[in-house]
């Protein structure tokens, strides 16, 4: 069924299914995934409404990369939510150690919470970017429209979703195998999810003229620090480690 | 050494041979502490083990490293046919199944889906079959579909033990799976494991409970920290207490010194602290017994009653404790 030293994507498609079927009902990130998208899409759409039609040019690059911001922010923030909650959540349900005497293999159980943060996260950005691109296209003035609709400033937005959702699933796992409380663990992954909007924040207000090859570029770099991270999550990831919370002795 | 069982109905499907575990010189430390210390025995397939000790002595943690979640800190073992280590892990866990002292249940998951997540982690094919085959085997069936948040603490039990039988596991570890139920529940609990006893599934059993341990398991090991003893539960008694009878007359026999001595099997006696009869050392009551009761007619005596002083493992249990608490004061 798989390779000796592979990873079970039966495993992996359970745990991912299990884990989306337990944050619907899950509250707190249930209402995570609901609002944060909708006041980081509304937002931006104010502000850029609210621009005359007159607005000069550096005005209108400026509510421009904000907007670019603050869409980026949900693919950071939602699932630097659910993945800070993977590890130290079970841990308190007392779930783990049912779980980790299965034959999982900590890759597979690693694979499967960051794919069940990602998938929800890329869904729900993408869907808030078509909304507020269907919204400002159709009634916005036609500046920010030319601004927004530019070619490469879209790419950039859909290549760095995933990718920017990759870093802060990587850091909010290895946040949440770390610490023994939730709540520390959700601010803590919050933080960590911040870096690389930097990154994208060059583009956004045109420090970096927003081309194909920079959006590329940039994609690639962030694709490097996302697989570097999983390496080092991986290797931190350790089966006693998980379930104590603690040092191996 | 063993309870010889059928095990053609155990998971693997063919007949293991060998013994399910073999644990040698096994220690665990957590820094300074240390969880248990140079523990071996052995367990046949098909028999069920009791691990018996007081809070803190170790049990859960020998459950954790031979279910591979722990790494032991020296020692060998071999699970299910296989030697204790990294490598193997997968494998292992494959071959047995651990119910943990929590049940650890997604509460906002109903009982069939939390079984179904399990079924995917053991990539079992039939899973639906398997899943009403577990929970028709815990009494469960009609609650499938309820969230476990909904269930009592003796339910959630159940769907834990359930869990545990989704992959016909060669070897099933149970940490206290009666701990915290009413005596009723506890005992549909005992019938479960009876029943999987029956059908050949080793079963690896802690608990605080001695009536439970006297009752289901084939042998019992005492622990606290190292292993303090190992055997069946009625040898257990006989190692540790000397062997006595116990006879009650209606009126005090005359001139008992003279009665009892020389009959066979009897090394002596002495009243008893009851006031109403007397207590005689024995080597073996089956020969004295009868002795005694030819000696007590043939004196005269109304004999009411003549029976083997039953020491309940509990007393063997306490004993061994008590001598651990007292070497430590000393
Ligand atoms: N992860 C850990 N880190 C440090 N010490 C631990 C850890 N797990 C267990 N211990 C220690 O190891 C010892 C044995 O604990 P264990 O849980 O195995 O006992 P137990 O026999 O199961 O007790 P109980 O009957 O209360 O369940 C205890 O002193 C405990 O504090
Ligand atoms: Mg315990």
């Amino acid at each position: 069924m798989n390779a000796k030293n592979g990873l079970s994507w039966i495993r992996v498609r359970a745990l991912v299914r299990k884990e989306i079927n337990d944050y619907r009902r899950n509250r707190f990130i249930a209402v995570t995934m609901a609002i944060l998208p909708v006041v980081f899409m509304v937002s931006p759409m104010i502000t850029l409404f609210k621009l005359p039609a007159d607005a000069p040019a550096s005005k209108l690059d400026a509510s421009v990369g904000l907007s670019a911001l603050y869409l980026m922010l949900v693919p950071a923030f939602v699932p630097a939510v659910v993945a800070s909650y993977s590890v130290v959540g079970e841990r308190e349900q007392g779930t783990l150690e049912p779980v980790l005497t299965t034959p999982i293999r900590a890759g597979e159980f690693l694979i499967g919470k960051a794919l069940a943060a990602l998938l929800p996260a890329v869904v729900i950005s993408y869907t808030m970017y078509g909304v507020f691109l269907g919204v400002v296209g159709g009634f916005a003035h036609e500046n920010v429209v030319h601004d927004i609709f530019e070619a490469p400033r879209i790419l950039a937005q859909l290549l760095f979703t995933p990718l920017i959702a990759g870093w802060s699933i990587w850091a909010g796992i290895a946040i949440s195998t770390r610490t023994g409380d939730v709540r520390v663990a959700q601010q803590l992954s919050t933080l960590a999810s911040l870096p690389p909007l930097a990154i994208t924040t060059l583009v956004g207000f045109d420090v970096i003229k927003p081309t194909v090859t920079v959006a590329v570029g940039l994609g690639l770099g962030l694709l490097v620090i996302d697989i570097l991270a999983w390496r080092v999550v991986s290797a931190l990831f350790r089966r006693e480690r998980l379930l104590t919370g603690a040092k191996a002795a | 050494m063993t309870v010889k069982r059928d095990s053609a109905t155990t998971g693997a499907g063919a007949v293991p041979t060998g013994p399910a575990i073999v644990v040698d010189g096994l220690t665990k430390r957590f820094g300074e502490r240390t969880a248990f210390t140079d523990v071996s025995f052995e367990v046949a397939y098909g028999e069920v083990f009791g691990f018996l000790g007081p809070n803190g002595a170790g049990k859960t943690t020998t459950v954790r490293t031979l279910g591979t979640l722990l790494a032991p800190t020296s020692g060998t073992a071999t699970v299910a046919g296989l030697p204790l280590t990294g490598a193997n892990g997968v494998e292992i866990r494959r071959r047995i199944a651990v119910m943990p002292e929590a049940p650890g249940l997604y509460l906002r998951l109903s009982v069939a889906e939390n079984l179904d997540f399990f079924a995917g982690l053991y990539e079992l094919d039939d899973r639906r079959a398997r899943i009403e085959r577990a929970l028709r085997a815990v009494n469960l069936l009609d609650r499938a579909d309820d969230p476990c948040r909904s269930l009592s603490k003796g339910l959630r039990q159940r769907v834990g033990l359930a869990r545990a039988l989704l992959s016909d596991p060669e070897i099933l570890f149970l940490d206290e799976p009666t701990s915290g139920l009413d005596p009723l529940a506890a005992r549909d609990v005992h019938e479960l494991i009876d029943g999987m006893r029956r059908r050949g599934v080793t079963i690896f059993l802690t608990t605080h409970r001695l009536a439970e341990a006297e009752a289901l398991c084939d042998r019992v090991g005492i622990m606290n920290t190292t292993l303090r003893t190992i055997g069946r539960p009625d040898e257990l008694r006989e190692q540790l207490f000397a062997k006595t009878l116990q006879v009650t007359t209606r009126e005090p026999v005359a001139d008992p010194g003279a009665v009892f001595a020389g009959l066979p099997g009897v090394e002596g006696w002495h009243p008893a602290s009851s006031g109403d009869g007397y207590v005689l050392a024995v080597t073996d009551p089956d020969l004295a017994a009868p002795a005694v009761a030819r000696a007590l007619v043939a004196a005269d005596a109304d004999l009411l009653a003549l029976s083997p002083s039953r020491h309940s493992l509990e007393d063997v249990y306490l004993q061994l404790i008590e001598e651990d608490v007292e070497a430590r004061t000393r």
